[in-house]
């Protein structure tokens, strides 16, 4: 029956893409119109037996204005990684790319990662040992891990504190401070940048021992400041996770005699954890992109990823760039995939999802 | 347990428990302790959060309003001088005083404490000043006796000008309102009265407006994108809808300055988009459209950046939607549009409500964007203010531009927190 249905449907969408290929004698476009319009096509078969034709052509309008936004959504990210292997300094597709001219693309960007900015990038002796230390972006990276790392660190640790206390139902002033605590979300980066700027560049001089002129330009500065960029994120998935947590667990588990620390080990810790990785993820990411903060703080021995392709695009666009960026796509490619599988874990584990 | 211990009557002794308290104290003591332990949970970050972020946006506010360059610069000037009623010129004994201070701070090297500082303090309100301080304090010294006034009109003759006078009578006071004046394009006339600046010099508040009338134009957009698609989403079965879901979070999980990099690419005038359409015929290679470092890449970059924030808090909405109550209007004769507008859309209003507020306070704040893609024409108050922090070094001026577009978003967060409840807040 379906088969039945769907066959004038294919006819016109067959002529219709003959017709487009006729008009525009172009095989790109063509290709560009079969996504737009068969991907829709192919997607139409939940529509009841009773629709009218207006609903049918409704139907199908609608599906091809959500192939185009998806193609929009995910097109400049994926447009990047083809990109990053051309063999010429530019950022568009050159003629022997688009003929996939073998010769036309080549992994010297990659290269270039390692090699810009080491005193000897030919030289053989002490190679590894330069590129480590001096190479610019491994330097930045280094930086980056760093900073990420440790500010992950105290905003899990402060954050999850935090939820625990503010999803108790006992909590006084509540929204109050989950207002203040999710604040640094909402503040634009610029003000919280110049409020720190000033702080901790002025005011916090001489306070700290070890830290006379301040914390601008010391790693501890820009390490809290990340921490309280990655605080919000903490706070709302290890909240959301909460949410759905049966107190009377608790009350299982001190009924039965366990006292307050072997009930949150045993008890809290497993069901929270997965929040809590995905706020770390979250938090680890914050500060992994983050660079308002370091373009305030930071020393240019402290530079970071992002804060490198901000002044890289500023001032001398190179594919170094997009090589780069490909190796971030590909990195949240895993964040978000491992993002994905512990909800999924933890919703299970709640019996929330079919799976 | 409350309701029993409430509703036992007033003329019994109250409940006892085994160690002879009455159960109300005790049960009051519990949630008072409950509750300071719940309280305490929260505390380090609190403590955290009020020294590594609360604090530094308290000091952005305080500098605002407090510049203490004329005190710093000549501190028996600026206390002399305001006892001065501001008519004519100062008494002999002021400018005595001024000209020992000039001459003492023109030794001075420290930073904060020069000349230079206050020519250029002084700068702000009076343009074109500056070289007249810096040429005065070379001469001072030279004047060994009075009459200090005679001498230093001698000078040069603009310090006979009241206006200057007065001026610095301002400028010496440490608490000072001028930069929020110059934020919002005021100043001092001559005569101290407020009145707004030459049209010509008018900069802050168009581009505040501007960022304003933006956000919400890139609100609209985003809004316009992301409820059919957020529809799509919610409607699909789950294990399809959890696939498209990827193609939302992969942009909302990758880097910033990747995506404004991807941007670039896309749309410069060499760029992928202008080639397809000097491939397929649409412009000639020599009318390439340029659509980048203006206005148009800003907001299409940000769209594309701020879209998952819409699309998240409408779908996690629309999932909640039940699809009988949609059948059951068309059931009973609605038609689509219809039963569209009176029964689903009202549904989504709470989703709505989250997703174009989230958006539009993050939009109002963006910085790295417009710095990267907007050229000239797309820059917004946060470039402004980062200009005046790390560039011209106005540094109280960028404090006073950072307060007020704090005071913006702070009421926008204020009516999320009432209309939507920052408990909601969720990823994914």
């Amino acid at each position: 029956m379906l088969e039945k249905t769907k066959t004038p449907g294919f006819i016109a969408l067959l002529v219709a893409t003959l017709l487009f290929l006729i008009l525009t004698r172009s095989f790109a476009g063509t290709f560009g119109f079969l996504i737009v319009f068969g991907i829709p096509y192919f997607a139409m078969n939940d529509l009841p037996p009773y629709a009218t034709l207006q609903e049918k052509i409704g139907k199908y309008a609608f599906l091809s204005v959500c192939t185009i936004i998806f193609i929009f959504l995910i097109l400049p990210i994926l447009v990047i990684i083809p990109l990053s292997f051309n063999a010429e300094p530019y950022f568009t597709f050159t003629e022997g790319m688009m003929a996939l001219d073998p010769s036309a693309y080549s992994a010297r960007w990659y290269a270039d990662i390692l090699r810009f900015g080491m005193t000897d990038p030919d030289g053989t002796e002490n190679w590894w040992n330069d590129m480590w230390n001096n190479a610019t972006w491994i330097r930045a990276m280094r930086n980056s891990f760093f900073l990420a790392l440790v500010s992950t660190l105290l905003a899990v640790v402060f954050g999850t504190l935090a939820a625990l206390g503010l999803s108790r139902p006992e909590m006084p002033f509540r929204s109050l401070i989950t207002s203040l605590l999710i604040s640094p979300m909402i503040v634009p980066l610029v003000i919280t940048a110049t409020g720190m700027f000033f702080f901790y560049g002025r005011t916090m001089q001489g306070i700290i021992p070890g830290y006379e002129n301040g914390l601008a330009q010391t790693y501890l500065g820009l390490t809290l400041a990340h921490a309280t960029l990655g605080v919000p994120f903490v706070i709302i998935t290890v909240t959301a996770t909460l949410s759905g947590f049966d107190r009377s667990l608790i009350r299982a588990s001190q009924g039965l005699g366990a006292n307050g620390w072997t009930t949150f080990t045993k008890v809290i810790m497993p069901l929270i954890t997965p929040g809590m990785i995905s706020g770390a993820l979250f938090a680890f990411i914050t500060s992994l992109d983050e660079v308002v903060a370091v373009i305030f703080l930071a020393d240019v021995d402290q530079r970071t990823i992002p804060r490198q392709m901000f002044s890289g695009l500023r001032e001398q666009i190179s594919p170094t760039i997009l090589a780069v960026a490909t190796i971030l796509v590909l990195m949240s490619i895993a964040l978000l995939t491992t993002v994905e599988l512990l909800r999924r874990r933890s919703e299970r584990l709640r019996g929330l999802s079919p799976g | 347990m409350t309701d029993v211990a409430m509703s036992a009557p007033t003329n019994h002794a109250p409940l006892i428990a085994a160690d002879g308290v009455p159960l109300k104290l005790k049960l009051a003591r519990t949630t008072r302790r409950m509750k300071w332990r719940a309280f305490l949970l929260t505390v380090p970050l609190v403590l955290f959060l009020l020294i590594a972020f609360v604090m530094p946006i308290g000091e952005m506010l305080y500098r605002s309003m407090h510049n203490p360059t004329g005190s710093n610069v000549m501190p028996q000037f600026s206390v002399a001088i305001q006892d001065w009623d501001g008519e004519g010129l100062p008494s002999e004994e002021i400018f005595k005083i001024f000209v020992e201070d000039m001459t003492a701070a023109k030794k001075n090297r420290e930073v904060g404490k020069t000349i230079g500082n206050l020519a250029t303090r002084v700068n702000y309100e009076i343009p074109g000043s500056r070289s007249l301080f810096t040429r005065t304090a070379r001469k001072t010294k030279n004047i060994k006796e009075g009459p200090y006034k005679e001498a230093l009109l001698a000078l040069d003759q603009k310090w006979e000008n009241p206006v200057l006078w007065r001026t610095l009578q301002r400028v010496s006071k440490d608490y000072t309102l001028a930069f929020y004046l110059a934020a919002t394009d005021r100043k001092y006339a001559e005569n101290g009265d407020i009145v707004s600046a030459d049209p010509l010099y008018q900069i802050y508040l168009p581009i505040l407006f501007k960022t304003i009338w933006m956000s919400a134009l890139i609100t609209l957009f985003c809004f316009i994108i992301a409820y059919p698609v957020s529809y799509l989403l919610s409607t699909l079965p789950l294990r399809t809808s959890n696939l498209l879901m990827i193609l939302v979070l992969l942009p909302f999980w990758t880097s910033l300055l990747v995506r404004t990099s991807a941007w670039i690419a896309m749309l410069q005038t060499q760029g992928v988009i202008n080639n397809i359409m000097v491939y397929l015929g649409v412009i000639t290679d020599e009318s390439r459209i340029q659509m980048i470092y203006n206005l148009t890449g800003t907001i299409i970059a940000m769209v594309h950046i701020l879209l998952p924030f819409m699309i998240l808090p409408l779908y996690s909405v629309m999932k909640t939607i039940p699809p009988t109550y949609m059948r059951a209007a068309r059931s009973m004769g609605a038609s689509g549009t219809y039963s569209f507008i009176k029964v689903y859309f009202p549904q989504t209003i709470p989703g709505i409500a989250a997703g174009t507020l989230l958006v539009f306070i993050l939009a109002i704040g963006y910085y790295i964007t417009p710095a990267l893609v907007g050229g000239s024409d797309g820059l917004l108050i946060s470039n402004l203010i980062a200009d005046h922090i790390k560039k011209t070094l106005n540094w109280s001026l960028g404090a006073a531009l950072g307060t007020i577009l704090l005071v913006v978003v702070l009421v926008f967060y204020w009516i999320y927190n009432k209309l939507v409840g920052v408990d909601n807040l969720k990823f994914g």
